[in-house]
């Protein structure tokens, strides 16, 4: 970066390439204002009285400022508490196992001897990445289902008793887990499997020379090589530990009262807060994920930027 | 080692993993990938299963009695499930094509280092990767200010963009569009537009097909939209459908059981089950189909996010 032409380029004057350009961003950045920046504005109504009915301008201006008190409300109910600990728990199992399984069946579909297999292998397994949740609650709908699921024929065909699965909290860490793992698989070996590609084959040639076995090889060459990528999914999925997939944890355990204190996250409490009307604790639950999540997402890329300064946003 | 390539070498065939290993490997890849496949085959065969054998013997990957009467039925009087495929393609066709323009407008005007207000429109679209307003304020100025409640285009309007694919669109025009060339085109008289139009999107086919693809895919799956802004049934995806007939009908299973009714008399008039997940099939057919052949686009652009987050 030549900073003097950078400086005397930026006093240099508007030309017509500039209006045309801004011109051309125009619409774009009408959107980011419209859908992404009025919201931030809109995150005020946290700490003020809100009513829904009306114009939504005039009712924030005119709204009473109630200081922290949705907070108050929120943080005594004892679902805040719990909905935190489930996002939390959840995202760091998911982190560990979202990378620890693509990344050992990424270097295991790299070894079978038929590199045509290993292509149709990994597209069966991407499949679930292309499904809509609410697909997959339909799925899961089929095994789980008291009456007629498959799971429970199962079950009684060995003479065991059916299960109330959606009733029953203390199976569902367990499937909850199994369909973010399961939909997340085809993803996780792309990325994994496109680092492994890239790797110069020359090392495993003088690596094999040397009298290297199979598993010396992954050990010392291409796990090395993939700690960068690793650090980088890592680091990023911790940054968004505030944000769970609204439709899992919403979709999946089908919205089951009895399954809310194993299956609510933030995003979940939110829109139930929403659709519930008590707007002051939703806002109070948004504003929460909002900072938190844009304190460790801020963190998360300023540990990148020390690890592998290219790879940081910023 | 690598993937997909043939063994050129003796060194690479000295260096395999052992026969037994090899076929262990497969198993396990076999076994996972039955995994990833056989929950949506159980979904095609119970929508291929007659409501009778449901109702008897529960759902099945071998159903013991076939019928295509959740088609018929479609096909019959389902007015409400062609006018959902309608507003799903609607949706899907002109997201697609309005986020392709506004993404790939903005990665080209962020990938040009002479204009004066990069530094600005570089912050418009960092900044809510990492801070965004939350559901709340969002559902209100939607619905409210912008008056998007109970239209199309509050499906179509909010997903349009993301910072990460104008991003993705800005490292590709900015990687493999010569300087050069746009600066002639320049002296050339032609204007910014014309540039964009005629030189920069056609031989940018690759990231176009990349992002369209992305949104095509996302639009398509869509249905958290769909639940937060439309009421209204005749806007329906097949999302949304599939989502009402997933409460609606367990709803009446529910009761049924509890009050003591006779099940068959709830479910008599027309095949509910099968209906139900044949409505799921119609979803997932077109992507099942499709995506096999996008794969590529698909992963480029995947590991282009992944290392340029």
């Amino acid at each position: 970066m030549d900073t003097k032409s950078g400086r005397k380029r930026l006093r240099t004057r508007w030309r017509t390439q500039d209006t045309e350009l801004t011109l051309l961003a125009l619409p774009t950045t009408v959107w980011y204002i419209l859908f992404c920046f009025l919201p931030m504005f809109g995150l005020v109504i946290a700490f003020k009285d809100f009513k829904i009915h009306g114009g939504f301008l005039s009712n924030v201006i005119n709204s009473e400022w109630t200081g922290f008190k949705n907070f108050e409300f929120l943080f005594k109910s004892n679902d805040a508490w719990v909905v935190i600990r489930n996002t939390l728990g959840y995202n760091m199992i998911f982190i560990v196992l979202g990378i620890a399984i693509p990344v050992i069946l990424a270097l295991m579909i790299g070894q079978l001897h038929s590199g045509k297999a290993g292509k149709i292998y990994q597209t069966m397994m991407f499949l679930p990445y292309f499904l809509s949740w609410v697909v997959v609650s339909a799925i899961v709908w089929s095994f789980l289902s008291f009456d007629k699921g498959i799971v429970n024929q199962f079950l009684t065909g060995l003479g065991a008793d059916p299960v109330n699965w959606y009733m029953e909290p203390k199976y569902w860490p367990y499937f909850l887990i199994f369909m973010n793992v399961w939909k997340g698989l085809g993803y996780g070996m792309v990325v994994y499997l496109a680092t492994i590609t890239g790797i110069d084959s020359t090392y495993y040639e003088a690596a094999v020379i040397d009298g290297a076995s199979k598993w010396q090889q992954a050990r010392f060459i291409t796990l090395p090589l993939m700690k960068l990528v690793i650090v980088m999914m890592f680091i990023l999925a911790v940054g968004r530990i505030f944000y769970t997939d609204f439709g899992l944890f919403f979709q999946v355990p089908r919205d089951s009262n009895s399954l809310f204190t194993v299956a609510t996250t933030i995003d979940v409490l939110v829109y139930k807060q929403l659709k519930t009307a008590t707007v002051g604790m939703a806002s109070a639950s948004a504003f929460v994920q909002s900072v938190m999540g844009c304190l460790t997402i801020l963190l998360a890329n300023w540990v990148v930027r020390r690890v592998d300064p290219d790879s940081a946003m910023m | 080692m690598k993937t997909g390539t043939g063994y050129e070498t003796g060194l690479d065939k000295f260096n395999r993993i052992g026969a037994v290993t090899n076929w262990g490997f497969h198993l396990i890849f076999i076994l996972l990938a039955l995994l990833c496949l056989i929950p949506v085959l159980v979904v095609l065969s119970i929508s291929l299963t007659g409501e009778e054998s449901i109702r008897n013997d529960g759902y099945s990957l071998f159903p013991k009695a076939f019928s295509g009467e959740a088609y018929q039925y479609i096909a019959r009087q389902g007015q409400m499930i062609t006018r959902a495929l309608g507003v799903s393609v609607l949706v899907t066709a002109v997201g697609t094509v309005l986020g392709v323009v506004l993404t790939t407008s903005m990665g080209y005007v962020l990938s040009r280092p002479n204009y004066k207000l990069k530094g600005l429109l570089t912050w418009i679209v960092f900044i809510p990767m990492v801070f965004n307003g939350g559901l709340v304020s969002s559902y209100y100025i939607n619905s409210n200010m912008l008056g998007l409640k109970d239209t199309v285009w509050a499906l179509i309007l909010p997903l349009a963009v993301s910072s990460f694919n104008v991003i993705i669109c800005k490292t590709f025009f900015r990687s493999t569009i010569p300087d050069a060339l746009i600066e002639s085109a320049e002296i050339d008289g032609a204007g910014q537009l014309r540039i964009y139009c005629s030189i920069v999107l056609p031989i940018s086919l690759p990231v176009l097909a990349t992002i369209g693809l992305f949104l095509c895919f996302a639009y398509w799956n869509d249905w958290f939209q769909s639940m937060l802004y439309i009421d209204n049934q005749n806007l329906y995806s097949l999302q949304a459908l599939l989502n009402s007939l997933m409460s609606n009908v367990d709803a009446l299973a529910r009761n049924a059981s509890s009050m003591g009714i006779s099940y068959a008399e709830l479910v008599a008039t027309m095949p509910k089950e099968s209906a139900r997940m044949a409505v799921a099939i119609v979803i997932v057919v077109p992507v099942a189909i499709a995506y096999p052949f996008f794969q590529k686009y698909f992963i480029s652009g995947l590991t282009i996010g992944a290392v340029k987050g």
